[in-house]
């Protein structure tokens, strides 16, 4: 099959880019997204030109590198995937595609359709953690946990921190992230000790990064490769409202 | 408590606490507004003791507040995010992943919102001043001029874009401030969507009744 692809190019180190058009002939419908695209490399190296540079590495959907944004929808058309599980037999023959980064504020662009997603893990250092004593592991069932919870903090916990929630808001906002890593957190019997202080740093390194305000549109957790609930949002405000009123 | 509202998370809680108030505003208004199909005499006497009653300057004071309140928030919130994204995208998300139109233009209802209400009241609360006396009591017969104002079909259709649009914003708002005021729960979340609908479904067809009743029907 034939591609006609739109794709975002961005020097390192500059602050606009603009879309190259490429043309790649005899794909195979069976390629993943992100082999085509290591083609296309391939291509430009042999002409001597500078490879497209994108984030990519477990490429099973476990890893939350990639980040690319494909026809306007983060991750492409699929729901409950990452962009390395999508294959060129989702597309038509000889489909016009486009090809940009994640974009938002706190997600500057690094070069082409890499970017910047160190604001997400300046929010999970801000309160992301748990405390544990020192010493051997404790015995993983001496800590009981409900049924539902536990339920509910793992589907948090598959969170994969790609940024999708933010790249398909239209406010750029984070809650969706924020909100799975602090459910996960704050659901277990062993992240009580920080419940408090872990809804008012996250929310407030949030603010600090410069992403938007949530809409409630929840066309977060559509693209969202682990479907991560809109309730969590709803979470992490009555936590923080909580914190608030009770903090010292 | 300063510190909360200076975050997103805070100024959407004002946000979805002043919509529940006004949403409720809309509702009694559109309750007291079918009095009208009681004919002339309810409907003017119920006005009359609305705008006289002692709570009236309470209620005015407090609606100003949480019209004015929203508005501001709406607007901040919308700098806010409008630079939350510096570079725009070259394709819109599609299909499943897109973000619904209603969602999208909420401060445009919103400027809508506001453009009706203050053509509304300069159209009813500061128009025509008619009067009629019921039983040696005299009282502002409004009644009078809904009848004038909605013989108009520029009226009639204006106040039916009008209260569409009121429509989307209801139908997005109130599900939204449960969700901005963290009430989501697994029992009662599909009640609140549907509650929404129907809140707003009824208000709606409440309100749209009058013009059309009159323009037909008087």
């Amino acid at each position: 099959m034939v591609l006609k692809l739109k794709i975002w190019r961005q020097e390192q180190g500059q602050k606009d880019g603009r879309f190259e058009s490429y043309v790649l002939e005899e794909l195979s419908s069976d390629m993943s997204f992100l082999e085509m695209l290591d083609q296309l490399n391939e291509n430009l190296v042999k002409k001597k030109k500078v490879p497209v540079a994108f984030d990519h590495d477990c490429r099973e959907g476990i890893c939350g590198s990639c980040s690319l944004v494909i026809n306007g929808n983060p991750h492409g058309p699929h729901t409950g995937s990452a962009v390395c599980q999508l294959h060129l037999r989702s597309f038509k023959d000889r489909e016009e595609v486009w090809v940009e980064p994640f974009r938002a504020k706190a997600f500057p662009v690094i070069q082409d359709l890499i970017v910047d997603r160190s604001s997400l893990d300046r929010i999970i250092q801000s309160g992301g953690y748990i405390s544990v004593n020192t010493g051997s592991a404790p015995e993983a069932h001496s800590i009981p946990v409900e049924k539902g919870k536990a339920e509910e903090a793992f589907s948090n916990a598959a969170c994969i921190g790609c940024g999708a929630c933010v790249a398909v808001c239209k406010n750029a906002s984070a809650s969706l992230f924020v909100s799975a890593k602090l459910s996960h957190l704050n659901l277990l019997p062993q992240g009580q000790a920080e419940k408090k202080s872990r809804a008012l740093r996250m929310v407030g390194q949030m603010e600090k990064e410069g992403f938007g305000a949530c809409t409630n549109t929840g066309a977060c957790s559509r693209a969202c490769p682990k479907e991560i609930s809109l309730r969590s949002i709803a979470r992490m405000n009555r936590e923080y409202l909580k914190a608030y009123l009770s903090s010292d | 408590m300063k510190k909360f509202f200076l975050f997103s998370i805070g100024q959407k809680y004002l946000m979805g606490v002043t919509g529940l108030g006004l949403a409720f505003f809309v509702l009694a208004h559109m309750l007291g507004n079918l009095l009208i199909f009681a004919g002339d005499k309810a409907y003017n006497l119920y006005m009359h003791q609305m705008v006289n009653m002692k709570a009236s300057v309470i209620v005015q004071t407090g609606l100003l507040t949480a019209f004015l309140l929203h508005i501001i928030l709406a607007l901040i919130l919308g700098v806010k995010n409008y630079f939350s994204r510096s570079e725009k995208y070259a394709r819109q998300a599609s299909g499943w992943k897109a973000t619904a139109w209603y969602q999208k233009t909420l401060i445009a209802q919103g400027a809508v919102i506001l453009v009706f209400v203050i053509l509304h009241l300069i159209t009813f609360k500061f128009g025509a001043h008619y009067e009629v006396v019921y039983e040696g009591k005299t009282v502002r017969n409004l009644f009078q001029l809904v009848i004038e104002v909605f013989q108009k079909p520029v009226m009639v259709i204006w106040y039916l874009i009008a209260l569409l649009i009121l429509f989307v914003h209801l139908f997005h708002g109130l599900s939204s401030s449960f969700q901005s005021l963290g009430l989501s729960h697994p029992r009662f979340d599909s009640w609140i969507k549907k509650l929404s609908l129907g809140y707003a479904v009824f208000v709606t067809v409440g309100y749209i009744s009058l013009p059309i009743y009159v323009f037909f029907f008087v």
